[in-house]
């Protein structure tokens, strides 16, 4: 699946869970560079990534994402071994 | 509804809506049923405002009569004690002390509600607990006393017990919820590991909207009336086309659900829900199946209203509301037409219609799920209501045949039983102030606990009335409070009344009593006030019709000027 393809449907994840705006993701985004994104709704995010993806991240992967680049290689990964 | 949809709930606009504190406490976090909470509270007109406490801080915070939750002051206390933190603790125990597990948790639960009682007027809805089995003897355990599904299972039931006896704790089922669900739906183990949080995204709409409805109920938001459509509703099939004996009920294929449906509608009418009917039909044909019908579970003298023309039905459920006198946001309209549903739903705003499923066989389990029903008291003169409303009913047919009113009223010969509140009529008094919307003062709600304390206290004065005539006894159908607000001063701090005795010159009788009371103990004044609210409009003029006469907010009688009111009801001497 194609990176840029994967962020765009990210920032329409983002927008609706979040709800503070509009969101433009790149790899080197981190939880501080958008608004409204805590520990509270990143589960939410997780979920919806998870059932938009129709894949399932393993709970202590989830914990080592250090951004957005982390979290889409993850997406590829798990799309690929499906 | 999704999780997501009730977040963005929270940046809606609540006002106007009714205030409602209250404080979440949980050993598990809780921050996401909090947001859910306010969310749900929104599609129910609540303004339910949430104190989430600290996670974990249960003991802490009912024990310590100067913790934050008695600061807030909540008018109601949840409290959602997780099934994996009750396995926690059992896991720590030996084999003797888990014989005993589900008492002593009980103990403990029974102590934090006492303290939590004793210091504030809270309602308090604990969470019983959602059915978890650590397989330790697989299927045996059901024989072994000191097993956790065994303990947990008991204490599930200790705590439906204790309910019944504790007025004021009401139980949020969320055992019930999980039955229905499923496990894999209501527990996400990554969202347990991840935030401790022992209800997954999806299970928090459903479990939100359960509180809320409980909430909902003890506000006085409750369904009263469910109308049926009949051909395809009621039993399968067309009457006036496919005719008696073709009509499918009983316990052959699709009949089976149509069954299982009538015997569904019929206990609600026996706890009390008014059913009537609404059909387009030729009157006697469609009464046919129930007066000839051996599998019919239904009975015409199940309904209390039976509208079967070929007039719209929004006209006819128009007038079965005028009948029954009650608000349209306390009706439910049942019809397997689409079309019929819509029309209804666009023309009378507050009704509920569900959208039933394509499939017969589907009815009762997305009826379930919708759980319309939900209340916050019940008693026996609910399940003579049909019996009631039937009477009133025929009772509007005569008013028709006198030209005069008043010869209408004195042939009705009424009686009324006048009584201080007492042990009898305390259980329906509360159930009264639950309910009366519309002829409803102050709509001041008073659950039973309030009223047992307001008997006791000397600064009030109490009065129930009956009402029966020569067509039955409607029961206990108007309460009274008054406070010793001034020296020689009675506030009417509540006065409301059942709809059902409307028109017949109650409001007369009842002042003339009180006054009289007031009298023969040297008050000189009576005030009343008006509180207005979406419903009660009916009584706006309530007080100047009486004549009291309008000082600033409030309404003054001088006791002196007064003249006993014409009536024509009687007191029932005993």
């Amino acid at each position: 699946m194609e990176r840029n393809k994967i962020i765009s449907e990210l920032n329409e994840i983002f927008e609706d869970i979040i709800d503070e705006g509009p969101v433009s993701l790149s790899d080197v985004t981190t939880v501080r560079d958008v608004d409204g994104w805590d520990s509270l709704t990143n589960i939410q995010v997780v979920i919806a990534i998870e059932k938009h993806f129709h894949i399932r991240f393993l709970s202590e992967e989830i914990v080592t994402w250090k951004n957005v680049g982390d979290m889409i290689d993850c997406i590829i990964d798990r799309k690929e071994v499906k | 509804m999704t999780f997501n949809e009730l977040k963005k709930n929270i940046k809606k606009d609540f006002f106007g809506f009714k205030k409602i504190e209250l404080a979440l406490l949980g050993d598990s976090s809780t921050q996401l049923l909090a947001q859910a909470i306010r969310g749900s509270g929104y599609d129910k007109r609540l303004n339910i405002d949430v104190f989430d406490a600290d996670y974990n801080q249960i003991d802490r915070l009912i024990m310590n009569v100067t913790s934050e939750l008695y600061v807030h002051e909540p008018d109601y206390t949840v409290i959602f004690e997780a099934s994996h933190k009750l396995l926690q603790k059992y896991n720590k125990m030996n084999e003797v002390e888990r014989t005993t597990f589900a008492e002593n948790q009980f103990d403990r639960i029974c102590k934090l509600t006492n303290i939590l009682q004793s210091k504030i007027k809270t309602k308090i809805i604990w969470f019983n607990f959602a059915e978890e089995d650590d397989r330790i003897f697989g299927n045996y355990g059901n024989k072994i006393q000191s097993s956790f599904i065994y303990q947990q299972r008991k204490l599930n039931f200790i705590l439906t017990e204790y309910s019944i006896s504790n007025k004021d704790f009401y139980i949020c089922d969320i055992s019930s919820i999980q039955n229905r669900l499923g496990r894999n739906l209501l527990f996400s183990p990554s969202i347990y590991i991840s935030m401790d949080s022992v209800l997954s995204i999806d299970a928090l709409p459903v479990v939100a909207e359960s509180i809320v409805q409980t909430i909902t109920a003890i506000q006085g938001q409750i369904k009263k009336c469910l109308i049926l459509d009949l051909d395809n509703t009621v039993w399968g099939g067309v009457i006036g086309d496919d005719g008696l004996d073709k009509i499918q009920v009983g316990s052959l294929g699709i009949g089976k659900a149509f069954t299982e449906f009538q015997y569904w509608v019929k206990k609600l009418q026996q706890r009390g829900i008014i059913i009537c009917v609404c059909s387009k039909n030729t009157e006697s044909v469609a009464k046919e199946p129930f007066e000839k019908h051996p599998d019919m579970i239904l009975r015409l003298n199940d309904f209390t209203v039976f509208k079967a023309n070929w007039d719209n039905k929004v006209d006819n459920i128009k007038s079965i509301q005028q009948i029954l006198n009650i608000g349209f946001d306390s009706m439910i309209f049942l019809d397997d037409n689409p079309f019929e549903r819509n029309i209804v739903r666009e023309s009378i705003n507050d009704i509920t219609v569900p959208e039933l499923p394509k499939d017969p066989a589907e009815y009762l389990e997305y009826l379930y799920s919708l759980n319309l029903f939900e209340t916050a008291s019940y008693s026996t003169e609910d399940a003579n209501r049909t019996e009631q409303y039937r009477i009133k009913s025929q009772i509007d047919a005569e008013l028709t045949l006198f030209s005069n009113e008043n010869d209408f009223l004195k042939s009705l010969n009424m009686l009324s039983d006048v009584q201080h509140f007492n042990s009898f009529t305390i259980p329906r008094v509360a159930q009264l102030s639950q309910r009366s919307n519309q002829f409803n003062l102050r709509t001041v709600r008073y659950s039973e606990e309030d009223i047992k304390r307001i008997v006791e206290s000397n600064r009030y004065i109490t009065f129930s009335f009956t009402l029966e005539d020569k067509h039955g006894d409607n029961g206990t159908i108007c309460a009274i409070i008054l406070e010793k607000r001034k020296p020689k001063e009675l506030f009417i701090d509540t006065w409301f009344m059942s709809c059902r005795v409307i028109k017949r010159g109650m409001e007369s009788f009842v002042l003339n009593i009180i006054v009289k009371y007031a009298n023969k103990n040297g008050y000189q004044k009576l005030v009343g006030e008006y509180v207005p609210t979406d419903k009660n409009a009916l009584v706006k003029d309530h007080f100047a019709n009486l004549g009291f006469n309008q000082v600033d907010k409030f309404w003054e009688l001088e006791i002196s000027l007064y003249k006993n009111r014409d009536s024509f009801i009687k007191i029932k001497e005993r």
